[in-house]
């Protein structure tokens, strides 16, 4: 991609009069040289794999270390109560995020958003939007488009990887990615999509990797309920016409430098944060245990 | 790096890393091989060894030998369907010395006993490196043509590869030169532009001072 900042993408889209996602769409048929076709319909194919791995979880289904499973079905059934304290949109939501993290956790085919292990963040706004409330799939392309290019600029400036920057590099960017695309799809503007970036991930700033026995399992599952849960207030902040006193691309400089500061255990080795706790070191010698058997 | 690298790739889960870049080296090994493997050897190095079995690591690379792509549902049942195909195969682990932590060595033997070693490593978002080809170090990703010639280590062998791809018009990106001591035992690694025609590849095989010569060809991926 040619653009190196957040800023330098509402510039163009102030100058050219685009709209955020048509400068990203833009900026993929000229840096890869194919079609606008070519480019949508690679987009609509991650969409409808989403969908796909939206519709196919099982909820009896466990991980291969047993770790994970069946939550987001607790959800499912939790919900048809109507009593929940979320209320009905935002409880689907955390319902989808968890199906999403066990499908993975489950070997199921998902879509990597911007990693496997965040991979229930965009589904998880975006499927109920899209199955409850009537949102067409060709605003969620779009959308996705939004979300890529923040995606983007994230990796570029700072990363998207656990082993680099902790959760905050993966959850926390998922989650900006989720907020600029639902402010697109509510119809907010460039600028809020800035906005909405920047709040979404000054709010997950310095969280940790720190995933029991090294599995993309515990605490990563629940994670992507927080990272859609945030996505949602901080979008809609954004569209109330909430400003982030810090502008986007400092925000994300910042995740980087206090990636950069945190330490190793904290980063995708399995040994601090909730990993290094006595319950987690017992579940690790139990796996090592079954796995020499 | 392009926007589907954000979004993307579509894969079975639940480690870009260490599922998805598992069953990448598994590919890319075979089509080195240049023949369906009948015989496999598989050693989990580091972190591909500690939490391999949870991230489905073994089953992934076994996939990857049966030539099943990443976002292939099946890959979770790759031991059975190896079962059915009459790949055998062991899986097993391996202290390996400065090693990157995602890293596996196999040894293949393929239908027609033909035999390879491979040391690649998974560096995360489902890409891949080639560390080691039958013992020799090297260095490429497979995300282009590439062009691997084992020879004896004297004069003209690079002249008799280059000449070969500048007649077919293939243009060189990278090219990097190995041999475990001098007149000893070389190997060329070679990544194009284009594609090398098959006939090219065979007549560089069938060269006096040739040992072996392996293509990988990336298109249609």
């Amino acid at each position: 991609m040619s653009y190196h900042s957040i800023q330098e993408i509402l510039q163009n889209c102030k100058d050219k009069s685009l709209l955020f996602w048509e400068t990203i769409l833009e900026d993929d048929i000229n840096s890869r040289n194919i079609s606008r076709e070519s480019s949508m319909n690679k987009m609509q194919s991650l969409w409808d794999a989403m969908l796909l791995a939206g519709s196919t979880y099982d909820k009896k289904a466990h991980s291969a270390s047993g770790l994970v499973g069946g939550d987001g079905g607790l959800m499912e059934e939790y919900y048809m109560t109507n009593d929940s304290l979320c209320g009905d949109f935002i409880s689907k939501a955390i319902a989808q995020a968890l199906q999403m993290g066990e499908s993975n956790a489950c070997m199921k085919r998902i879509v990597a958003a911007p990693t496997a292990g965040a991979c229930g963040v965009l589904p998880a706004v975006l499927l109920p939007l899209f199955r409850e409330k009537g949102i067409l799939s060709s605003k969620i392309i779009e959308a996705l488009y939004v979300a890529a290019g923040i995606g983007q600029i994230i990796a570029q400036r700072a990363y998207i990887a656990g082993a680099l920057g902790g959760c905050q590099a993966e959850i926390g960017s998922a989650s900006a990615m989720a907020a600029g695309a639902l402010v697109h799809i509510k119809g907010g503007d460039s600028d809020q999509i800035a906005n909405s970036v920047a709040m979404a991930l000054k709010n997950l700033l310095g969280l940790v990797c720190d995933p029991v026995a090294g599995l993309v399992e515990v605490p990563c599952v629940k994670r992507n309920v927080i990272g859609a849960v945030n996505a949602l207030a901080a979008a809609d902040m954004a569209l109330a016409g909430i400003r982030s006193k810090i502008p986007a691309d400092q925000v994300i400089d910042a995740m980087k430098e206090v990636g950069d500061s945190m330490d190793a255990s904290l980063r995708e080795t399995g040994k601090g944060g909730v990993a290094g706790t006595p319950k987690a070191q017992e579940i690790v010698s139990k796996l090592l245990n079954k796995s020499d058997h | 790096m392009n926007i589907y690298d954000i979004l993307g790739p579509i894969m079975v889960g639940p480690s870009s890393s260490h599922t998805a870049g598992a069953v990448k080296i598994g590919l890319i090994a075979v089509k080195l091989l240049g023949i369906e493997p009948k015989k496999a050897e598989i050693y989990l190095h580091g972190s591909f060894a500690a939490t391999g079995e949870g991230h489905g690591t073994n089953k992934a690379i076994v996939a990857g030998l049966l030539g099943m792509q990443p976002d292939d549902m099946l890959i979770p049942k790759s031991f059975e369907i190896a079962e059915k195909k009459k790949l055998q195969f062991k899986i097993g682990q391996i202290n390996l010395k400065d090693a990157h932590p995602n890293t596996v060595l196999l040894k293949l033997t393929g239908e027609d006993d033909r035999q390879l070693e491979i040391q690649a490593s998974s560096l995360g978002g489902g890409r891949i490196m080639v560390n080691k080809l039958d013992g020799i170090d090297v260095n490429f990703t497979g995300e282009s043509h590439t062009l691997i010639v084992h020879n004896i280590d004297q004069p003209g062998h690079v002249a008799e590869v280059t000449s070969t791809l500048s007649h077919k018009s293939v243009n060189i990106a990278t090219m990097q030169l190995y041999r475990d001591k001098r007149g000893g035992y070389a190997v060329m690694v070679i990544e194009t532009d284009q594609e090398i025609p098959k006939e090219s590849v065979a007549w560089l095989s069938h060269l006096e001072g040739i040992i072996k010569v392996s293509y990988l060809n990336i298109k249609g991926e």
